[in-house]
C-alpha cells in the first residue's frame, strides 16, 4: 500500500535548487541581454509640453530611446482595462509611455536601452522634460473634495459608485433597540515582494515567435496582452514564468508597461532586452493597495444580534482603474465574514487620486472588510457590556445552514454563497487556544506588575478558489516518470510539491517521480493565474481530474495487456497489477503500449512498433483513441469556496513609550482538507507577520504635492524578525468545501487578513479607549492616550 | 565617452575570476552579471534587506554597498559555495529544506550566508541568539518563524558533523 501523500508534511522538492543559489528567477535569465531603464515622471500631476532626447543617442553603449511618439499602433494606445464592470462608469488606463500628461510621481514616459543598467541610467538622466505643473490631489479628504480633478473629464473624481444590498437596513436600523455609527480608516500599504519586477524578450526572426519571461501572477496574461498591443498572433508569443521572488497581488497586474515596452524593444533591435525594476521604482510604479475609509450604522438587539447594517466607504484607487473594481468590491461583500446581519446595505466610490494605482495586496479589500466588522462587533460588545465573543457567537451563520446565500453577488459576478464551514466550533477553538475565559486573571496579574495587556479577537471568511477555469495536462513518460504542467505560476507557495502529492495519490506513483511545471504557455496554453488563494483549489482539482484521466487510460490497456477487468486493478508505485495476484505491469510499459511506433530509438521504443504492440487486424490507433499516456482536464467550479479563520493576539501596550508589544498570537484556520499541512502552515506564519506589518508600521507616507516620502527599505517599515511574534500557536479545523473534487479550499491570504481587526481590538481592550484607524504607531497610540485623558479625569 | 574600466581578480568559493568592470560597478552586480553567479539576489540596492549578502573573508557583506573593485584581494563566498565538497546540502541549505525555512527562495541565499558566518562565531545558539542573528535580513514570504526554526537546527547539523569528522 502507498503511503497516502494528501494530507502529509512533505519537504518541498523546489528548495534543493533554491538553497544552492540556482534557482532561476528572471534577472538570471539571458545574460547576453540589454538593459532598459524607464524615465518615470518626478511630479504627481503635470502636463507633458516637451521631451528632448537628443542628447541620449550620443552616448556610449546606448542603443535606443522610446517615447509615446515612438509608439504605433494598438501600442499607442491606453492599456487595458483589465476587469470592466458596469458601475466602473469612468475607468482610466495610462499609456505605456505617457502621452501628454502624467498622473502620478512615477509614471512611465521614456524607455532607454543600453548595454547595461548603469549606462541606461546615465542616459535617462540626459533626458530633458518640460512639464506644466497642475494641482495633486492627494488623500481620499481631497478626492472626495473634488476641489481638483485628477482626470478633467471624471466629474468628482469619482470613477465608480456601487451599491448592493440585502433587505431593507435603514428600516432595520431605524426599529431596532439599539444603533450605533462608527467612523474607520485604513492607510496604504504595499505587496513588496523581495524580488521586484522583471521581463526578459528575446524575438527570433527564423521563427517569427517572441518569447518573454516575466516574473508575474499570470503567463497567459501576460502573453494575451503582449500579443494584442504588438499585433502579434497568440501562438507567436510564449511567455514563460520562471522562478518568482514573491507576489502577493502585485505581479497579478498585467500588462505593466514594461511587459510591453521590453519584447517591443527586443523585436525592433534583434536582441534580447531585460527590464529589472529598482526598489525605489517598485514603490513608486508598481502598486499598492488597502486605502479606505468607512461610515458604519449599526442597529442591534439585547443579545448585540445585528438587525440592520449600512456601510459607505470611500475607495483611493490612485491615479488609474486598470484593474477594475475588485478590491472594492470584495470589502464590500467580505465585511460580512461569518455572520448574518437581518439586513444590509453598501456603497461605495472609487476614487482617483494622483498616487500610484491600487490593486490587490494579499487579501485583497478583506482586511478592510474585516476591520469594519470586527471593530463593530467589539463597538456593540462595549456599548452592551456584553462579552465580545458572545456577541460574535449571536451573529454567526449555523453549521446546519450551509450552503448559505448571503443574497449578494461576489467579486466574479456569482452568488456570495458560502459552500462549508463551522463557526462555533471554530470560537470554540480559538478561545482555547488563547485562554479566553482566563484573561481577566491574566490582565490582573500583569496590572500588578504595573503593565497593561489587551487580548482582541477577530473573525473572517475569505472568498477563495475563484473560476473562472484551470487545466492540467499529465503525461506518463515511458519511462513511468509522470511529468505535469498547469499553466498558473507559482511565487513561492510551494506547488510542485503540493500539485506532486495530488498526483502520487491519485495515480498511484511514487512522489519522486512526478514532475511539475506551472506558468509555462508552451506547455498549458489556457490559464488564469495564481491570485486570491486559487491555485490549490483550481489547478490542484484540475490535475486530480487530469490524472484521473490519465489512469483510465492506463488501467483500460493495462486490463487487456493483463487480460482482467479494470476494476480488478490497482495502481501501486507505479505498477499496475490485479489485486491479491503476482500477474502486474509497470506504467511505463503501459506507455510503450500505447504508443505504437513505426521507428525504434531505443530499447522502449523498439517495443513499441507496430510490430510488436496492438492487434494486426485493428489499426494501429483506434478511431475514437489517440498514441500516448496523457490526460488533460479542466476544472470550473460554480462559484468560490469560502475559507475561514480566526486570530486572537495579546499585546502589552508600555505605559511609558506606547509602545506596542506582541505576547501571543493564535490562528485558528478552516481550509478545508490541507494538501501539505507544513506549506499551509508557512502560508499563516507569513500572512501573519504581513498582517503585523499592516497593523503597526506598513504606511505609505504621501505629501500633499503627492511626493510619496518613504520610497525606500528604510523608510517604509516591513517586519523583521524582531517585529513578528515569537511563536504562533495554530490550530485547524477542516470542513471539506462539496464544490471540488478534494474537498480543499484556499490557503494563501488567509494569516494577514484580520490582522489589523485584532490588533486594534487588543489595543483598544489594553487602553479603554477606541482605536479607529490603523496602523497605529506608538507615537500615535501616544497622541490618543493625551487626547482622551481629558475625559477620563472626568470620569473619575 | 567610454568608461574607464579596471582589471581585477576575484576569488569567489575558491575560483579565481578575471574581470574588467568599471570603478562603480557594484559587487552584486559583478558577481551576477559578470560571473554568472546569479544565486546572489538583490532586494533593495541598498543595504537594507540583506537579500545580497556574501561572506568577505568569512564576514557576512552586502554586496550591494561595495564596490566590485574593492573585492579584489578578498575571500568571497557566496550561496553557491555553500555546498559540501561532495556536493551534498551544507548544514544550514539543509536546515532550511527540514525547516520549511524558504518559501520564494529569493531572500534565502542571504539568509544562508548570514546564518553560515552566523553559527561559525556562534556554533550552539539559544533561540533568542538565533533570532538575534538573522535580525538584519527581510524576509517578506516566510514570517521567520522556520527561519529561526532553521537557524537552531543548522548549528546542530553543523556540530554533529563536527564531531562526526573527528
Ligand atoms: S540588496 Fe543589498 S541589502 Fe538589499
Ligand atoms: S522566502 Fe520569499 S522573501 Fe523570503
Amino acid at each position: 500500500m502507498t503511503t497516502k501523500m494528501m494530507g502529509a508534511k512533505v519537504q518541498r522538492v523546489e528548495d534543493d535548487r533554491l538553497v544552492r543559489g540556482t534557482g532561476r528567477y528572471v534577472d538570471d535569465v539571458a545574460p547576453d541581454a540589454l538593459h532598459a531603464a524607464v524615465l518615470r515622471s518626478p511630479h504627481a500631476h503635470a502636463r507633458i509640453v516637451s521631451i528632448d532626447v537628443d542628447a541620449v543617442l550620443d552616448i556610449d553603449g546606448v542603443h535606443a530611446v522610446w517615447t509615446h511618439e515612438d509608439l504605433e499602433g494598438a501600442m499607442a494606445d491606453p492599456l487595458p482595462l483589465l476587469i470592466p464592470h458596469p458601475t466602473l462608469t469612468h475607468g482610466r488606463t495610462q499609456y505605456a509611455l505617457a502621452k501628454d500628461e502624467v498622473n502620478y510621481v512615477g509614471e512611465a514616459i521614456a524607455l532607454v536601452v543600453a548595454e547595461d543598467r548603469y549606462v541606461a541610467e546615465d542616459a535617462l538622466a540626459q533626458i530633458v522634460v518640460e512639464y506644466e505643473l497642475l494641482p495633486a490631489v492627494v488623500g481620499i479628504e481631497a478626492a472626495r473634495s473634488a476641489a481638483n480633478l485628477v482626470h478633467d473629464d471624471v466629474p468628482g473624481n469619482v470613477a465608480a459608485r456601487m451599491e448592493q444590498s440585502n433587505g431593507d437596513a435603514a428600516a432595520a436600523i431605524a426599529a431596532a433597540p439599539h444603533t450605533l455609527s462608527l467612523d474607520l480608516k485604513i492607510e496604504r500599504s504595499a505587496c513588496m515582494p523581495m524580488e521586484g519586477r522583471g521581463t526578459v524578450a528575446r524575438w527570433d526572426p527564423d521563427q517569427n515567435r517572441l518569447q518573454v519571461w516575466t516574473s508575474t501572477q499570470t503567463s497567459t496574461g501576460v502573453r494575451a496582452a503582449v500579443a494584442a498591443k504588438l499585433g502579434l498572433d497568440l501562438g507567436q508569443v510564449d511567455v514563460i514564468t520562471p522562478d518568482v521572488g514573491g507576489g502577493f497581488g502585485v505581479k497579478i497586474v498585467h500588462p505593466w508597461p514594461e511587459e510591453l515596452l521590453v519584447p517591443l524593444a527586443a523585436q525592433r533591435l534583434g536582441r534580447a532586452v531585460k527590464f529589472t525594476e529598482d526598489r525605489r521604482e517598485h514603490f513608486i510604479s508598481s502598486a499598492h493597495e488597502r486605502a479606505q475609509e468607512h461610515h458604519v450604522e449599526v442597529g442591534f438587539d439585547d443579545e448585540g444580534r445585528v438587525l440592520g447594517l449600512d456601510v459607505r466607504f470611500w475607495h483611493d484607487h490612485g491615479a488609474y482603474t486598470p484593474y477594475g473594481l475588485i478590491v472594492p468590491i470584495i470589502t464590500s461583500t467580505q465585511l460580512l465574514g461569518p455572520y448574518k446581519p437581518g439586513a444590509y446595505h453598501v456603497q461605495f466610490d472609487s476614487l482617483y487620486t494622483n498616487t500610484v494605482i491600487v490593486t490587490p495586496y494579499r487579501g485583497a479589500g478583506r482586511p478592510q472588510g474585516c476591520f469594519v466588522m470586527e471593530r463593530t462587533m467589539d463597538a456593540i460588545a462595549a456599548e452592551l457590556g456584553l462579552d465580545r465573543a458572545d456577541v460574535r457567537a449571536a451573529n454567526f451563520i449555523q453549521p446546519d445552514e450551509f450552503p448559505y446565500d448571503q443574497g449578494l453577488i461576489f467579486q466574479d459576478g456569482r452568488e456570495l454563497k458560502y459552500d462549508s464551514g463551522d463557526y462555533p466550533a471554530m470560537l470554540d477553538k480559538i478561545k482555547e487556544l488563547v485562554d479566553w475565559d482566563h484573561f481577566e486573571d491574566f490582565r490582573s496579574a500583569k496590572a500588578a506588575e504595573g503593565k497593561r495587556v489587551g487580548l482582541g479577537l477577530a473573525c473572517y471568511v475569505e472568498g477563495t478558489g475563484v473560476g473562472p477555469y484551470e487545466g492540467a495536462h499529465v503525461h506518463i513518460e515511458t519511462s513511468g516518470k509522470v511529468k505535469v504542467a498547469t499553466g498558473l505560476t507559482s511565487q513561492g507557495q510551494g506547488h510542485q510539491t503540493a500539485f506532486a502529492q495530488i498526483v502520487a495519490d491519485e495515480l498511484g506513483v511514487r512522489f519522486e517521480d512526478v514532475e511539475i511545471t506551472t506558468g509555462d504557455t508552451r506547455r498549458m496554453p489556457y490559464a488564469v493565474g495564481t491570485f486570491a488563494s486559487r491555485a490549490a483549489v483550481m489547478s490542484g482539482s484540475a490535475i486530480h481530474l487530469a490524472a484521473k484521466r490519465a489512469k483510465e487510460k492506463a488501467l483500460r490497456i493495462a486490463a487487456d495487456a493483463l487480460e482482467a477487468d479494470v476494476d480488478d486493478l490497482e495502481i501501486v508505485d507505479g505498477v499496475v497489477s490485479v489485486k491479491g495476484t503476482d500477474s502486474s505491469i509497470p506504467l511505463g510499459t503501459i506507455a510503450v503500449l500505447s504508443n505504437p511506433l513505426r521507428y525504434a530509438f531505443d530499447e522502449a521504443s523498439k517495443a513499441a512498433t507496430q510490430f510488436n504492440v496492438g492487434d494486426p487486424t485493428k489499426p494501429p490507433v483506434a478511431e475514437d483513441d489517440e498514441p500516448g499516456l496523457e490526460g488533460k482536464d479542466f476544472y470550473s467550479p460554480p462559484r468560490s469556496t469560502f475559507a475561514s479563520g480566526m486570530h486572537a493576539v495579546i499585546v502589552e501596550t508600555d505605559v511609558e513609550t506606547a509602545e506596542i508589544r506582541i505576547l501571543k498570537y493564535a490562528v485558528v484556520h478552516d481550509c478545508g482538507h490541507l494538501i501539505n499541512p507544513m506549506i499551509v502552515e508557512g502560508q499563516i506564519h507569513g500572512g501573519v507577520a504581513q498582517g503585523v506589518g499592516g497593523a503597526l508600521y506598513e504606511r505609505m507616507a504621501y505629501d500633499e504635492s503627492g511626493q510619496l516620502l518613504n520610497a525606500s527599505f528604510m523608510d517604509f517599515l516591513m517586519p523583521y524578525v524582531t517585529e513578528v511574534p515569537t511563536s504562533i500557536e495554530i490550530d485547524h479545523l477542516e470542513t471539506p468545501s462539496p464544490l471540488n473534487p478534494l474537498g480543499i479550499k484556499g490557503a494563501g491570504e488567509a494569516g494577514v487578513i484580520p490582522g489589523s481587526a485584532a490588533f486594534a481590538a487588543a489595543i483598544e481592550d489594553a487602553e479603554r479607549l477606541p482605536i479607529t484607524a490603523m496602523p497605529i504607531s506608538p507615537s500615535e497610540l501616544f497622541a490618543l492616550r493625551l487626547a482622551h485623558a481629558p475625559h477620563a479625569e472626568e470620569s473619575k | 565617452m567610454t568608461e574607464q574600466t579596471h582589471q581585477i581578480r576575484l576569488h569567489v568559493n575558491g575560483v579565481e575570476h578575471e574581470a574588467a568592470v568599471p570603478a562603480r560597478r557594484l559587487l552584486s552586480d559583478a558577481l551576477r552579471h559578470d560571473l554568472g553567479l546569479t544565486g546572489t539576489h538583490v532586494g533593495c540596492e541598498h543595504g537594507v534587506c540583506g537579500a545580497c549578502t556574501v561572506l568577505v573573508d568569512g564576514q557576512p557583506m552586502r554586496s550591494c554597498l561595495m564596490f566590485a573593485v574593492s573585492a579584489a584581494g578578498h575571500e568571497i563566498t557566496t550561496v553557491e559555495g555553500l555546498a559540501r565538497p561532495d556536493g551534498e546540502l551544507g548544514p544550514v541549505q539543509q536546515a532550511f529544506r527540514e525547516c520549511h525555512g524558504l518559501q520564494c527562495g529569493f531572500c534565502t541565499p542571504g539568509f544562508l550566508t548570514t546564518i553560515t558566518a552566523g553559527i561559525a562565531e556562534n556554533p550552539d545558539p539559544t533561540e533568542d541568539e538565533a533570532r538575534d542573528m538573522v535580525a538584519g535580513n527581510l524576509c517578506r514570504c516566510t514570517g521567520y518563524q522556520n527561519i529561526v526554526k532553521a537557524v537552531c537546527r543548522a548549528a546542530e547539523l553543523a556540530r554533529s558533523g563536527e564531531d562526526g569528522a573527528a
